[in-house]
C-alpha cells in the first residue's frame, strides 16, 4: 500500500511542473512575475552579502543623484540608497510571510472547526470575524500596534489580525461545503473518527483554493506594513526597510531629489505586483474552474 | 418596510456591541498612564491618584467598561490628551475634510473603472480587456503613499501645475463660511469662484492617489457583472428583437449588472476611509485620518478609540444604506435577509 503511494507522488510532481510550464508558456505575464518573485528572493535571502555597501554605511557623498558609482544615489546620510534598498528586501517579505503563516494557520483551524462543528462555535467564530471586518482594516492594525507596542513582532500580529476573517470566512465555506461529498462519507464510513475525517481528508482538499489566498495576501500584507512604518509604526530607522525609506524620502521631494523615496517605492510596487499576478497564475493552475 | 429597517438595525447590535469591547481592550491596554498625564509634569503620587479617581481608573474594570459604555451612548468620547478638547467635537470637526477627499475618490475611481469594465467585458479576451487587466494589477500594486507623493513631485516640483500640497486651502485664502463643511461646495454657495477654484486645486492630488485605491475593485467588479448579465437571456431576446447594441448596454445589460455594485461601492467606500490615513498623512490633510495617526503616536488613546468607533458606527451605517438601497431597488432581495 505504502509502496504504490510513493510510487504515485513522482508522477503527480511531473504533473505539476507541467502543468506549472504550460501556464508559463500561456502567460508571459505570470512568467514575468515569476522571474521577478525568484529575485525577491535571492535578494531577500543574499541581500547582505551582494550589495556593494553596508546598509548603515554613511560617507560624505550626501544626496548625489543616481550615477555609476551609486546605482540608486545616495541620501541625506550619504548612504546608498540601491543598497539598503536590497537589504530592505529581507524584512518587508519576512513580516509579510510570517504574518500570512500566521493568519492562515489560525483561519484554517478556526475556519474548519466553525465549518465542520457548525452550531455554537460557528456563531461565535462568525461574530467574531465580523467585529474584525467592522473596522477600517488598516486602522484596526494601527490600533492594535498602537495598544501592544511599537515592535516589528507587533506588526507582524496585527497584519495577521486583520487577514484572519478572510482565512476563516473562506476556510468555513469551503470545509461546509464538503461536508456531503462523497469521499468524506466514504472515509466516515471507513471508520475514521471525526477528527480524521476532518483533518486527513477535508483539509488536504481545501489547501489549493486557499494557496491561491496566500499569493493574493502576500502583496496586501506587504503593502499593510510598509504603510504601518510609512506613518512612523513599527520598524524604526536606521533599518533599511521600503515604507520607512519612502516615508524618509518624502523630505527631500520639495528640493527635488527624488530618487530617495523613489526607488524603495519603487521595489515595493514591483513586490506586490509579482505577488499579485503569481496569485492570478496560481488561481489558473490549481482552481481551473475559478477561471472567468 | 419599517420592520425590515428595525430588523436590520438590531442585526447590528452585536456587531457594534463588539466594536466597543474591543476598542476597550485595546485602549486599557496601551501602554501610559493618563492620569499621570492629566495630573501635568509636577504631578505628586497623591494628585495622579486624585486624578485618576476622577477619571474612574480606580473602579473595578467591568464597572470601568460599563462607564464607558454609558459614555458612548451618550456621544460623550472622552478628551482628547492633545488638544484638550472632547474627541467627538474633534473628530466632527475634522470628518468633512475626509468626507469630500473620499467621496470625491470614490468618484473619480467610478469614473475610470465603469467604462473600463464595461468595455473589457464587451469585448473579453481582446486587448482592451488585457489592457484592463493590466492595469487594474498594476493599480492594486501601487502603495497610494508612493503615488501620492509621486504626484507631488511630477505636478508640484517639476510642473508646478499643482498648489504646495500641504492642507485644504494655501494660507492667503479664508476658508468659506460653513455649510456643508466641504470647502468646494460651501465656496460655490458663497458664490466665491476663486476659492473654490483653490479648494478644488488642493484637492486633486490626494484624491487621485486616492482613487488608484478602488479602481481594480470596481472595474474587475464591473466587469464580471457584466459578463454575467451580457450571457443572460433577456440579452438575447433584446438583440433578437434588433434593438441597437447601445440601447442593449446601457438600458439593459448596465442597470442589472449595477445592483451587485452597490454592495461593492459601499465596502470600497469604507475600504478607501482607512486608506485615508495615509494620504491625508502625505498631503497634510486636515482629515480623521492624520488625527488618528497623531494619536497613534503619542498615545492619546482617548482620541483613538473615538477614531476607531467612529469609523465602525460609519462603516455599520453605511452597510445598513446599502441593504435597504438594495431592497428598494430590487424586490427579490428577501425582507426577513
Amino acid at each position: 500500500m505504502t509502496r504504490d503511494l510513493s510510487q504515485k507522488r513522482p508522477s503527480g510532481l511531473r504533473r505539476v511542473a507541467g502543468n506549472l510550464a504550460f501556464i508559463l508558456k500561456q502567460s508571459p505575464l505570470t512568467l514575468f512575475a515569476a522571474l521577478i518573485f525568484a529575485g525577491l528572493v535571492f535578494v531577500a535571502i543574499f541581500g547582505p552579502w551582494v550589495v556593494p555597501y553596508g546598509p548603515l554605511e554613511s560617507s560624505a557623498n550626501t544626496l548625489q543623484p543616481p550615477g555609476l558609482q551609486h546605482l540608486f544615489g545616495t541620501d541625506h546620510l550619504g548612504r546608498d540608497i540601491f543598497s539598503r534598498t536590497l537589504v530592505a528586501a529581507r524584512i518587508d517579505l519576512g513580516i509579510a510571510v510570517a504574518a500570512v503563516a500566521m493568519s492562515f494557520a489560525g483561519g484554517l483551524i478556526l475556519g474548519a472547526i466553525a465549518g465542520y462543528w457548525g452550531g455554537w462555535t460557528d456563531r461565535i467564530l462568525g461574530r467574531l470575524s465580523d467585529t474584525i471586518m467592522a473596522f477600517p482594516l488598516f486602522v484596526l492594525a494601527m490600533g492594535v500596534v498602537a495598544a501592544l507596542g511599537n515592535s516589528i513582532w507587533n506588526i507582524i500580529l496585527a497584519t495577521a489580525i486583520i487577514n484572519l476573517p478572510f482565512y476563516m470566512r473562506f476556510a468555513r465555506s469551503e470545509v461546509n461545503a464538503r461536508l456531503g461529498a462523497g469521499y468524506v462519507e466514504a472515509a466516515r464510513l471507513t471508520g475514521n473518527s471525526r477528527m480524521q475525517v476532518l483533518c486527513l481528508h477535508i483539509i488536504p482538499n481545501i489547501l489549493p483554493p486557499m494557496m491561491v489566498q496566500i499569493s493574493l495576501n502576500l502583496g496586501w500584507a506587504i503593502l499593510n506594513a510598509a504603510g504601518l512604518s510609512f506613518i512612523g509604526l513599527g520598524v524604526r530607522p536606521p533599518t533599511p526597510e521600503w515604507g520607512i525609506m519612502v516615508s524618509e524620502g518624502a523630505q527631500y521631494i520639495i528640493s527635488g531629489e527624488w530618487w530617495l523615496f523613489f526607488f524603495p517605492g519603487l521595489a515595493l510596487v514591483l513586490a506586490v505586483f509579482s505577488f499579485n499576478l503569481l496569485g492570478d497564475g496560481l488561481r489558473d493552475l490549481l482552481d481551473p474552474k475559478g477561471r472567468e | 418596510m419599517t420592520g425590515f429597517i428595525l430588523k436590520r438595525l438590531a442585526s447590528a447590535v452585536p456587531s457594534l456591541f463588539g466594536v466597543m469591547v474591543l476598542t476597550f481592550v485595546v485602549s486599557r491596554a496601551m501602554p501610559g498612564d493618563p492620569a499621570a498625564f492629566f495630573a501635568g509634569p509636577a504631578a505628586t503620587p497623591e494628585s495622579i491618584a486624585r486624578v485618576r479617581a476622577q477619571l474612574g481608573f480606580d473602579q473595578p474594570i467591568v464597572w470601568q467598561f460599563l462607564d464607558y459604555i454609558t459614555d458612548l451612548l451618550h456621544g460623550d468620547l472622552g478628551l482628547s490628551f492633545a488638544s484638550g478638547q472632547p474627541v467627538l467635537d474633534d473628530l466632527m470637526r475634522r470628518l468633512p475634510a475626509s468626507m469630500e477627499l473620499t467621496l470625491l475618490a470614490l468618484v473619480i475611481a467610478l469614473a475610470v473603472a465603469l467604462p473600463m469594465g464595461i468595455l473589457a467585458a464587451v469585448k473579453p479576451g481582446t486587448w482592451i480587456d488585457h489592457i484592463c487587466r493590466g492595469s487594474t494589477t498594476l493599480a492594486a500594486a501601487l502603495p497610494s503613499f508612493f503615488i501620492g507623493l509621486l504626484l507631488i513631485y511630477v505636478f508640484y516640483f517639476r510642473l508646478g501645475w499643482a498648489p504646495s500640497p500641504i492642507g485644504r486651502l494655501e494660507i492667503w485664502y479664508s476658508s468659506p463660511a460653513e455649510v456643508t463643511g466641504f470647502y468646494t461646495i460651501d465656496a460655490l454657495l458663497e458664490g466665491n469662484f476663486e476659492t473654490f477654484r483653490a479648494a478644488a486645486a488642493q484637492l486633486v492630488l490626494p484624491a487621485l492617489s486616492l482613487s488608484l485605491f478602488a479602481l481594480a475593485p470596481l472595474a474587475r467588479m464591473t466587469r464580471a457583472s457584466m459578463l454575467g448579465v451580457l450571457n443572460a437571456e433577456f440579452i438575447t431576446t433584446a438583440t433578437a428583437l434588433g434593438l441597437s447594441r447601445r440601447t442593449i448596454l446601457i438600458n439593459y445589460a448596465l442597470r442589472n449588472a449595477m445592483m451587485p455594485m452597490i454592495n461593492i461601492i459601499g465596502m470600497v467606500f469604507s475600504f478607501l476611509l482607512g486608506a485615508n490615513v495615509l494620504i491625508e498623512q502625505v498631503y497634510g490633510w486636515p482629515g480623521i485620518g492624520s488625527y488618528a495617526v497623531e494619536a497613534v503616536l503619542i498615545s492619546d488613546y482617548a482620541a483613538i478609540q473615538g477614531f476607531v468607533v467612529i469609523m465602525a458606527v460609519i462603516y455599520i451605517l453605511l452597510n445598513l444604506i446599502i441593504d435597504i438601497t438594495n431592497t428598494i431597488i430590487d424586490p427579490r432581495v428577501s425582507h426577513d435577509a
